[in-house]
């Protein structure tokens, strides 16, 4: 990670939002909500603070989890938390962040990739996403505009969780017939 | 040169694939195309392969089948070769609430449009249905049919993508 990347958040850390999170229950499809376009939000409003800092509440109790939206948690609206943090196939990594109302305005190498959802837990499928990436949005709270540049599974995550936020699922993206699979679970 | 086309289907379990290779095998028989998969428990193999007489395919299966565990199919084919590509390459997510008649009303908008499914897959897990399907589509119609599977999606609340295959030559 350089200096100038990681000045995309500006030091920003789930911290500032100066509020605990609570852990909220997840939603799994066929629930609509997780099919329906979020709005965009305020970011400095209570409530999307609150909802920040649930997210991230949310995912760091969640085993294996790398980004959370705000539909998957049932509620529409364009708020997402990720943390690639420690994951094998991350190169750049931010750390921990929640942004608002977050676009993807740069998308290059697209790569193939299997991915999971914690609102599809019994299949994983093959989705192609940029591997370069830049992502323009609001950090909540403060309502601070950030640019991130990033690349490989944090780019990946951030695209399924931009996703979310408009109502789509990785299921809506697999490459072909025989790209969904079952998720094993091994005894 | 016979061209058969042979269904196996049966309660999953190790060996199902080598026992109906192995008597196709000793036939002579050439396996071409053919998909074998597990679908809930169950194991089916659709396989086209050429050589051998169907009777005689039959009764080498005969053995399998005999204790009721695998039902085998056997019919000869006519041999046409390669089909072309008859349109553009799509790929068709659906996803929702399982209900009855979502892969028979999506593929009605397809058939109507003359599209043409070259490959189907569903996954029924929990209440989530999924179907994916890759289907050709004449030209320059890919646009009207995504509007008219988004309205037969709404109809049936689910969701509905078309996108354009991925047709990149690595």
């Amino acid at each position: 990670m350089t200096a100038e990347e990681y000045a995309g958040l500006g030091g920003w850390t789930p911290e500032k939002l100066g509020l605990p999170g609570a852990v909220r229950a997840v939603v799994a499809a066929p629930d609509p909500v997780l099919s329906r376009p979020g709005p965009a939000v305020d970011p400095t409003s209570a409530e999307v603070v609150q909802l920040a800092a649930d997210l991230v509440a949310t995912m760091r109790v969640s085993p294996g989890c790398v980004g959370l939206a705000a539909p998957q948690v049932g509620v529409s609206a364009q708020v997402f938390a990720v943390d690639v943090t420690g994951h094998p196939k991350a190169v750049t990594v931010h750390g921990a962040f929640v942004l608002c109302n977050a676009t993807v305005v740069e998308a290059s190498r697209w790569k193939a990739g299997r991915e999971g959802c914690m609102s599809v837990p019994d299949l994983t499928g093959d989705v192609k996403r940029a591997s370069r990436l830049v992502v323009e949005g609001v950090l909540p709270g403060s309502g601070d505009p950030v640019r991130l540049v990033t690349d490989g599974f944090e780019a990946r995550a951030l695209q399924h969780e931009i996703d979310h936020c408009a109502g789509l699922l990785f299921l809506d993206r697999v490459a072909g017939a025989h790209a969904v699979y079952q998720r094993k679970v091994y005894l | 040169m016979n061209e058969l086309a042979i269904t196996v289907i049966g309660r999953d379990r190790p060996g199902i694939v080598a026992d109906v290779a192995e008597a196709l095998a000793r036939l002579g028989a050439n396996l071409t195309d053919s998909t074998m998969t597990r679908l809930r428990g169950h194991f089916a193999m659709t396989l086209i392969c050429v050589g051998p007489a169907a009777a005689d395919v039959e009764a080498a299966l005969a053995p399998l089948a005999a204790e009721g565990k695998l039902l085998a199919t056997v019919r000869a084919v006519t041999p046409d070769g390669e089909t072309e590509p008859t349109g553009e390459p799509y790929v068709l997510a659906v996803h929702g609430a399982d209900r009855m008649g979502i892969v028979a009303a999506m593929t009605r908008v397809l058939a109507d449009a003359g599209g043409n499914v070259t490959d189907l897959s569903t996954r029924l897990t929990g209440s989530l249905y999924v179907v994916v399907a890759e289907v050709e589509l004449p030209p320059g119609t890919a646009d009207e049919v995504a509007g008219r599977l988004a309205r037969t999606a709404a109809d049936l609340d689910v969701g509905v993508s078309l996108r354009p295959a991925d047709t990149d030559l690595l």
